[in-house]
């Protein structure tokens, strides 16, 4: 049982780290994919890691491989797709899912065709996938710097986040933080983005934000428990899915989404707030 | 008596289309006033005036020196997610953010706050219970407590007995008299002519333009009434530009 759970971690270094960057990133990334779903913007994440594609890779265009400049470029593009959706949509007719289409397919457009000047398979593999086991120490301060700043940011702009989730209208007739808020909030999906970028790449990064999420809401009618079960289950598949990838040789950041998602069907079949079973098998009906 | 809301040559609207149209005239602090008209008549636009969600096109509202965020407003469909999850509890307390802000605690006080104003709805026992399993009413009474905690001196409510049962409604119209009672002032939007006739002191009939202002009685005449309903529903795509202000009927 120990070789089995324990012992990677304690004989290997890169396992260790890869776990402490697992850990860090759910910390930081499930929070976000929780509001990220309440606020029917599940599929946003999924734009953006494409969108910060094109500043990624004028980093490495310029200085190749270098966590910080495809940091940076990341950063940028992320927040100048983000800006601009969030400006079209308060200020036209165009609602946000479509304002955040459109700059983040230009953006994708942009991305491939500056790759595909110059760089290799291998290059667009690590871009595309990631590579957990084998985070240096800059990127993992980096993936622990992010999901610091999320959970302080989260913690501080929680109150109008909520309110303008749930009744936006109530939200602008007491006070304007409801804009900020929100911008704030897109900023820290971005920079969440980036650090599962490093680990998972553009295609999954995703993943650990909505899975944990997901799942989070086939066992909570609150929003507080909600947020700590998707943390929990986030940093679980990412324990879980190391220990596979390590015994399997199957790839770690697959491996890692792939037990979220067995997390997922699970709560998808037994979660206690509308799970399948449950609704399938209600029980008789109560007195009143 | 000072006025606790002034409008001054008002016009608002869509797009260039006037919804209300040239509205003169101060509400009185501590006025309970109804808001009558057909529908698009401009009751839920001049609302949306008073709390600044919307610009005027023309004239302006002097709200005697409060900000549009001191107002408590309660929209006819408030665009809230019902889905979301959260508690009646920490909806009503909602109601503290003028006091609480982004940061500011919830102490024993304002917990006790929160409980009296759950319990003056007739919530109490729904404290915990997420707002998706509410009913129609049941939600209308969880507003209407969130509104109480926004201790607000003027209070606006967009049609707020639609759709809610006769014992609902007088329950919370009891509310609105105790508001009354309590010198703010309040402005309500109805349909009902005859509950406005017995419980308003005082009526705006809108029909875009103001058809008439003042004492319930005098303003409810069957000839204000059939002069309200004649008013053309739809904007008129060839409407001339407005220069001369228009005075109310």
């Amino acid at each position: 049982m120990y070789d089995l759970l324990i012992a990677p971690f304690t004989e290997f270094e890169f396992m260790r780290r890869a776990l402490a960057g697992t850990l860090a990133l759910a910390l930081g990334a499930a929070p976000i994919g929780v509001f990220l779903m309440l606020r029917r913007m599940s599929l946003v994440g999924d734009a953006m890691a494409h969108a910060i594609l094109p500043g990624a890779a004028i980093g490495f265009l310029l200085s190749g491989l270098n966590l910080f400049a495809m940091t940076g470029g990341g950063l940028i593009a992320g927040f100048v797709v983000a800006l601009l959706t969030g400006l079209v949509a308060r200020t036209t007719e165009l609602k946000e899912d479509a304002a955040l289409a459109t700059f983040y397919l230009l953006s994708l457009a942009l991305g491939v065709t500056i790759i595909s000047l110059k760089g290799t398979n291998i290059d667009l593999l690590h871009v595309l996938f990631g590579n957990v086991l084998a985070l240096d120490d800059q990127t993992l301060l980096l993936i622990a710097g992010n999901a610091t700043v999320t959970l302080i940011a989260l913690a501080l702009i929680y109150r109008p986040l909520v309110v303008e989730c749930v009744d936006p209208g109530f939200m602008r007739s007491v006070s304007a933080a409801g804009g900020p808020a929100h911008l704030a909030f897109l900023v820290l999906v971005v920079l969440n983005l980036v650090s599962g970028f490093h680990a998972l790449g553009t295609l999954l990064a995703v993943g650990i934000m909505m899975l944990p999420a997901a799942i989070g809401r086939f066992w909570a009618r609150d929003i507080t428990l909600m947020l700590l079960i998707a943390t929990a289950s986030g940093a679980l598949a990412g324990y879980a899915g190391l220990l596979l990838s390590f015994h399997t040789g199957v790839a770690s950041g697959p491996a890692i989404i792939l037990v979220a998602g067995v997390l997922y069907v699970i709560s998808l079949l037994f979660g206690r707030v509308g799970g399948l079973l449950r609704q399938a098998f209600p029980g008789r009906h109560l007195e009143a | 008596m000072t006025a606790a809301l002034r409008f001054h040559d008002l016009t608002l609207g869509y797009d260039r289309h006037p919804a209300v149209h040239h509205l003169d005239g101060p509400v009185e602090a501590g006025a309970l006033v109804a808001v009558v008209g057909p529908n698009g008549a401009g009751k839920s636009t001049l609302f949306k005036g008073i709390v600044g969600v919307l610009k005027p096109f023309a004239g302006r509202i002097d709200l005697g020196g409060l900000k549009p965020q001191d107002i408590a407003y309660l929209p006819q469909a408030a665009e809230i997610d019902r889905s979301f999850p959260i508690h009646v509890y920490d909806m009503v307390a909602m109601g503290l953010w003028r006091r609480a802000g982004l940061f500011g605690g919830i102490d024993g006080n304002a917990r006790a706050a929160i409980e009296r104003a759950i319990a003056a709805v007739g919530l109490t026992g729904f404290e915990d219970r997420a707002i998706a399993t509410l009913s129609g009413g049941q939600m209308q009474r969880m507003l209407f407590a969130r509104l109480l905690l926004q201790d607000a001196r003027v209070i606006v409510l967009d049609e707020p007995f639609n759709a809610v049962d006769a014992k609902t409604s007088a329950d919370l119209f009891d509310l609105v008299q105790r508001w009354h009672g309590e010198r703010r002032t309040v402005l309500t939007a109805m349909h009902d002519i005859d509950f406005v006739r017995a419980h308003f002191p005082e009526t705006l009939l809108l029909a875009r333009s103001p058809v008439a202002w003042g004492r319930t009685a005098t303003v409810l005449t069957p000839e204000n009434l059939l002069a309200a309903r004649r008013m053309c529903e739809a904007f008129d795509e060839q409407a001339a530009e407005c220069v001369e202000p228009v005075t109310a009927a």
